[in-house]
């Protein structure tokens, strides 16, 4: 043992001679590296270096000058005030908002497409799992491009155009008591207009809100402390709807709907759901969904089948198993991978423009890069746009994460 | 996506290759071949035939310049481009000339670096509607939704026009004209909008063209014409200097018909300058001085060239209009040759 021990020091002793950073493995990995971090520093250098050259040789600067000044164009979805005098840097903004928009609604509507279509695979119904391992793997195996461009064609060419709605003998109508207007520019919804003490009715449902929360909460309290089993679904429903409904009738009906109707050309007064954002929306969902199936699958099969078997012995019955049981464990599995997926369908909103949705890679990438020609300035802020959004999705999924990962001992 | 990755993929070329040296001419020839853009394809303008053979107006101009260098009107291979990546293609120098009904405007010519060498098709810009929504003027658009190419001079005019006449609209954006012409007919938007000449070109492959009527309003002004990068002068003569000799050649009277007659010398010094016979201006370009009987060789003078791809005898069905010459009321006016 002292021998072994000794070795080192001994060789640790001899004179270090050059050779060595090649022939002795204790400083070979540090010469490589090293070799690559200054091969690495010069070719940048060297691209940097060219871009500048070639750009003062061409006449051009680089400049975020443009951002302030008029866009010109016009944008069709406006999260926030723009026209087309206000500057391509407000451009940029309402891309980005357009962007955070359909990744967040996509990722949410993935989820939900993704759990169940996870958990339906593994049901013993063979109707159902190989239903569901159809839907797997047909929208994972095509391009999400094709899913985009299939979903935006289909509805342009079978959803009715407003037109149709025109005249006495229309060839379509509304649904839902003429209230909602489904279109191949978009779906119109009525929307709430707030009268006189309609906070009221607001404040309302914000407190029956926590309060589901309180009777959950109390609910579990019993099941703990006194092992009784307090119903909560229905009386989770009853107190979303049931006291702002009842507010909303003694006060007078203060929140008013406004329903879209067809005026000129197109259905107005409403709350307008383009087109494009459908059809993005639903292709990225249904397309992520598919492979958030696949990690819910493989966070269940992780849970060995004891688990299951153990909470079956206590009684549990196969929905209690699935959601107090399996789920809550399988979800250390899931959440990893599924960050990952966050994150694609955030990368892939910017195929937006295949269906004209103006995302930030439309405005500042698209329009504002070709009406001002720079070219460099705006890729290299639209990267930055995404990597902050991408890092900022990935930090608080892992803070998630962590919460949510077992605690070893 | 896509043309986002290819601009940044040409960004990267234009790093490592270099912004091109100045001699194009040297190079094309060098090269044996003319890279010269075009649109996707627009009927009448550039659009490839059952063959595969690139046909129309703008390929007659590439077609011309490759037969004034390199005395082969096919040696040109025709780059497909879109609005967004036709301006990044030139000034990567992926191609020689761009002629692909490009307006032109003053930022493209001094911000981007751009010369324009002339202009092939005075046009402005128009509305397309169906004939049955009853709308017949511009003015009675409000609350339309528009069908529009992104990325173009017809975005930025369409929101002054709306705005200038305090009206509203919807844009809908759309990356090619065939996308566009699809949503069109689907009635995804009321309205399309893009250059009147394009419009006429769109509406002649429609299933029944009668049924959609383009209003009278021209928004625009949109001088269309070929353009090379800047700072290469000699390269601009010869495509400016190839286009007006075209034109020219409309003015003075020479046809594919006459020309091998009129090139073996006339009396008029002018067309004598113009076909070599007599100076030397095809030296002064870097030619020889035959290069610009060849060019009207390949498909005959600048009227020959809008009669057989959009004139009226075609289904575009364009008249002259503003691209009459000057001597016929119309805009067209080459400098002289002497």
């Amino acid at each position: 043992m002292t021998t072994l021990a000794d070795q080192p020091v001994t060789a640790s002793n001899e004179s270090f001679k050059l050779s060595m950073l090649l022939n002795d493995t204790r400083y070979r990995s540090l010469t490589f590296q090293f070799i690559a971090l200054v091969a690495i520093i010069a070719f940048m250098a060297f691209v940097g270096g060219n871009l500048v050259r070639n750009l003062t040789e061409a006449g051009l600067n680089i400049s975020y000058a443009f951002l302030g000044e008029p866009s010109g164009y016009d944008i069709n979805q406006r999260p926030i005030e723009y026209d087309s005098q206000s500057s391509h840097g407000r451009a940029a903004v309402v891309g980005l908002l357009n962007t955070l928009i359909v990744a967040f609604l996509a990722c949410v509507t993935a989820t939900i497409f993704g759990v169940i279509a996870g958990v339906l695979r593994l049901s013993n119904n063979w109707i159902v799992s190989k239903l569901m391992s159809f839907y797997v793997e047909i929208f994972r195996n095509v391009p999400v491009l094709i899913w985009i461009l299939i979903i935006f064609s289909v509805m342009i060419n079978v959803a009715p155009s407003p037109r149709d709605f025109r005249g006495d003998d229309a060839v379509a109508s509304m649904w839902l008591f003429d209230s909602i207007a489904v279109t191949n520019r978009g779906v119109y919804l009525p929307k709430p207009v707030m009268g006189d003490g309609s906070m009221i009715v607001l404040a309302v449902f914000a407190l029956s809100v926590i309060g589901i929360f309180a009777f959950r909460n109390y609910a579990r309290k019993q099941l703990f402390d006194h092992g009784r089993m307090v119903p909560v679904f229905w009386p989770s429903i009853g107190l979303f709807f049931i006291p702002a409904i009842l507010t909303q009738f003694v006060l007078g009906n203060p929140i008013t709907l406004s329903y879209p109707s067809l005026q000129g050309f197109n259905f107005r007064g409403g709350i307008t759901i383009l087109g494009s954002l459908i059809a993005l929306w639903f292709a990225l969902a249904i397309y992520t969904g598919a492979f958030i199936a696949e990690n819910v699958r493989a966070g269940i099969q992780a849970i060995s089948k004891g688990q299951t078997e153990a909470a079956a012995a206590l009684g549990l019955r196969p929905n209690r198993i699935m959601s107090l049981v399996v789920l809550p464990q399988a979800l250390r599995v899931i959440i990893p991978p599924l960050i990952s997926q966050y994150l694609n369908i955030t990368k892939n909103s910017s195929l937006a423009i295949a269906v004209g949705y103006m995302d930030v890679t439309g405005t500042l990438g698209g329009i504002t890069l070709l009406q001002t020609g720079r070219a460099i300035e705006t890729i290299l802020l639209l990267m930055a746009f995404y990597l902050t959004v991408s890092l900022l999705i990935s930090f608080f999924m892992n803070v998630f994460n962590n919460r949510m990962k077992l605690q070893e001992r | 996506m896509k043309n986002t990755l290819f601009l940044g993929a040409l960004a990267c070329t234009a790093l490592t290759a270099g912004v091109a040296g100045a001699a194009t001419l040297d190079e094309v020839k060098a090269r044996g071949t003319l890279n010269c853009g075009v649109t996707t394809g627009v009927p009448g303008f550039a659009e490839p035939d059952a063959n595969g053979v690139w046909q129309g107006f703008d390929v007659a101009v590439c077609r011309a310049v490759a037969a004034a260098v390199l005395s082969d009107p096919n040696a040109v291979e025709f780059v497909p481009t879109t609005g967004k990546t036709r301006f990044t293609a030139l000034a990567s120098g992926e191609i020689d000339m761009l002629a692909r009904n490009t307006t032109w405007t003053f930022s493209r010519d001094v911000d981007l670096k751009f010369e324009f060498t002339g202009v092939n098709y005075y046009d402005g810009q128009g509305f397309m509607a169906p004939k049955d929504l009853g709308v017949t003027s511009a003015k009675e658009l409000d609350g339309a939704t528009v069908c529009i190419q992104t990325g173009t001079t017809t975005e930025l005019n369409l929101a002054d026009f709306f705005r200038a006449n305090g009206i509203s609209y919807e844009p809908v954006p759309i990356e090619t004209g065939a996308e566009a012409v699809q949503q069109y007919n689907a009635g995804a938007c009321d309205v399309y909008t893009t250059d009147a000449s394009a419009l006429a070109a769109q509406r002649a492959n429609f299933e029944d063209p009668a049924a959609h009527v383009i209003m009278p309003e021209i928004i625009s002004k949109e001088p269309l014409g070929p353009l090379v990068r800047h700072g290469d002068n000699e390269w601009a003569d010869i495509v400016r200097w190839t286009l007006n000799a075209l034109i020219t050649a409309e003015e003075l009277g020479v046809t594919s018909a006459n020309l091998n007659e009129l090139a073996a010398g006339s009396d008029n010094p002018e067309i004598n300058r113009l076909l070599g016979t007599e100076g030397d201006l095809g030296g002064m370009l870097g030619l020889d001085a035959d290069w610009a009987e060849r060019a009207i060789g390949v498909a005959g003078n600048y009227g020959e060239i809008f009669e057989k791809n959009i004139g009226e005898s075609t289904p575009i069905g364009l008249a002259r209009g503003l691209n009459a010459q000057w001597t016929d009321g119309g805009l067209l006016y080459s400098p002289p040759f002497r």
